[in-house]
């Protein structure tokens, strides 16, 4: 055999991680890249939270004002709306793998010496980086709109980063409905069954007594409403009782379910 | 490294729970240093096969040593030596060319200016370097077949795989890259490549194996499958369908090979083209019986199959339907 290849091999543990990691950040860096080669696709993103808070703002706040605490519905709103967009977030995680399977880019990565948990690990680290540029944004448009949350600036930081860990741990979901999709257009459409009872049957536009009392029991105890309450809690300075601790219990349940649910699916495609 | 860069036993590969058998016990050996082709149509298992020894999917049964690492048991190991073009051009279509090959320079754990170097080395060689900072969106069709095959290059692997590299190009493209893939093996890379052509088969590869159904059925060099195979097919075209008819009878004997009778067209395989014309002629114009055609040609992969097997291979409809629904099966599967 007369060519040699340009690799080296590794072997010892400590290489491997550093290997892992560079992996991811590759693969994280090439998802953001694509979105700022097609901005549309970021556009929209944002457009449609935008649209919710104007819409829930302006067209139902009126309705809903007297039913919050402290009157202002636009501050019970906007923490809700930030879960939301960061939820939905993870739809495009689905579609973004679905598309890497029909073009047979999956099956390149799984041919490479690449860490395996490379791609979903990658994935979802650039959809991260996404909901932070979301957050900001909306948050900019609610402050527009008389957003106008009393907790601290660091209670305001520590309820992004809790809604952004959520959001992470809960895309491992959609990755694996990305992977098991036919193409993206079904993943896309598997989403919806998921995320709409989620995210409405929730405390995100409606406090839970306005809720129908059937609903109730589900509404305030499904985990996209702990990690409302406790987003919601931190921003406007109420007392977050125990919501933090549930919403990262059901962080890390969630992760510790769907996760290797999302790389068994991956091991088993092409 | 032994003899053979990749040797497989035995591999089965079984989809939809056991109810499909993409492959069905194939064994093959690929001498190191060369190109050996897996000639099948759609469907016959050809892409199952370079998945299975690219690590991408694993097998239900069988083994298989790509340079002397087990698939199954070290697939890290084989992912090091190995260079894999799909069937589809798998490249990031928002990524430029040098942003492409850069990727999987530093997924194969190459240092930034190796990888670097290395990317803009391969898009010149490929004619590409125009084009490095282009997306890929923007490319042709042969272009990202080229990016594609150069993607699988980066790391340098001693093998090579392959899988229908030519499908879908026009002409000169494909000519340019049987250029490349031969250039390589004169470097000293073994290539496994699948095709549906024959002419690509016999042009390119030593030694091949015709796959049908998840089945090996014929296996040599390619001068030994186009020997038992006749060296030309004599086209005949009449007409009237009762002309052809009463044709067959009279000409089916030139050949020990079947005749094939599609309408007004009879088609039979031949090993001398004009003796068996001129031969072919005769005893028609002694029944009266007007040829309004009559046509030589290089045989096609249906008449190896027809020959082989005493079927065509399935027709395009037929395949198109397989491939989806098995692409549905393999997604379903959970």
């Amino acid at each position: 055999m007369t060519t040699t290849p340009l690799t080296m091999s590794t072997t010892t543990p400590h290489h491997a991680l550093r290997y892992a990691v560079r992996d991811v950040l590759t693969l994280a860096r090439r998802n953001l890249l694509a979105l700022i080669r097609i901005p549309t696709a970021l556009v929209f993103m944002i457009i449609q939270p935008v649209m919710f808070v104007l819409l829930f703002r302006y067209v139902f706040g009126g309705a809903l004002g007297s039913s919050v605490p402290g009157g202002l519905y636009v501050n019970y709103l906007v923490p809700g709306i930030l879960v939301q967009t960061t939820i939905f977030g993870a739809i495009g995680t689905a579609i973004g793998l679905a598309e890497d399977l029909q073009r047979g880019l999956i099956e390149r990565f799984k041919a490479l010496p690449m860490a395996r948990m490379a791609v979903l690990g990658g994935r979802t680290l650039a959809d991260t980086a996404r909901n932070v540029i979301v957050l900001l944004i909306i948050t900019g448009v609610g402050f527009l709109v008389g957003f106008r949350p009393h907790g601290g600036f660091f209670d305001y930081v520590a309820a992004c980063l809790v809604m952004l860990l959520f959001a992470y741990c809960l895309s491992w979901g959609f990755a694996y409905i990305g992977l098991a999709a036919p193409n993206s257009e079904t993943a896309q459409a598997m989403t919806f069954p998921l995320i709409f009872p989620l995210t409405f049957a929730s405390t995100i536009f409606i406090p839970l007594y306005k809720l129908p009392h059937w609903l109730q029991g589900f509404a305030n105890n499904q985990p996209v409403s702990q990690a409302t309450d406790a987003v919601r809690s931190l921003m406007l300075g109420y007392p977050v009782g125990n919501h933090v601790w549930m919403a990262l219990i059901w962080s890390a349940g969630i992760i510790a379910v769907l996760a290797p649910l999302a790389v068994n699916q991956f091991r088993k495609v092409a | 490294m032994s003899e053979f860069a990749v040797e497989a036993t035995d591999i089965v590969r079984t989809f939809n729970d056991g109810n499909f058998r993409a492959l069905d016990g194939v064994s093959l050996q690929v001498p190191t240093g060369q190109v050996f082709g897996l000639l099948g149509p759609n469907g016959s298992g050809k892409t199952t096969m370079v998945r299975i020894l690219s690590t991408v999917l694993s097998p239900t049964s069988g083994r298989a040593i790509v340079a002397g690492y087990d698939v199954v048991k070290q697939p890290g190991q084989v992912r090091r030596v190995i260079g894999l073009a799909g069937q589809f051009a798998a490249v990031d279509e928002n990524l430029t060319g040098f942003e492409n090959l850069r990727m999987v320079g530093f997924l194969n754990h190459m240092e930034k200016p190796t990888a670097i170097a290395r990317s803009r080395q391969l898009l010149a060689d490929f004619g590409l370097a125009e084009f490095a900072h282009k997306l890929a969106s923007t490319y042709s069709g042969g272009m990202r077949r080229r990016l594609d095959l150069a993607a699988a290059l980066v790391a340098g692997p001693p093998i090579l795989f392959l899988d229908e590299p030519t499908t879908g190009l026009d002409p000169q493209s494909r000519q340019d890259l049987w250029a490349i893939i031969e250039g390589l093996v004169e470097g000293g890379t073994t290539i496994l490549l699948t095709t549906q052509y024959l002419e690509e088969a016999d042009r390119l590869c030593k030694q091949l194996v015709v796959l049908d159904h998840g089945k090996i059925i014929a296996e040599g060099t390619s001068s030994q499958l186009k020997s038992s195979l006749g060296n030309t097919v004599l086209v005949l075209t009449f007409s009237t369908t009762s002309d052809a008819q009463r044709a067959l009878d009279l000409i089916a004997t030139i050949s020990s090979k079947p005749a094939n009778i599609d309408g007004t067209v009879i088609e039979l395989t031949v090993d001398k083209g004009p003796a068996a014309a001129a031969e072919a002629l005769r005893r028609l114009d002694t029944a009266d019986i007007i040829v309004t055609g009559l046509q030589l040609r290089e045989p096609s992969l249906d008449d190896v199959f027809l020959n082989l097997t005493g079927h065509k291979t399935d027709d395009e409809a037929a395949v198109v339907t397989e491939k989806i629904s098995r692409r549905v099966r393999r997604r379903a599967q959970v």
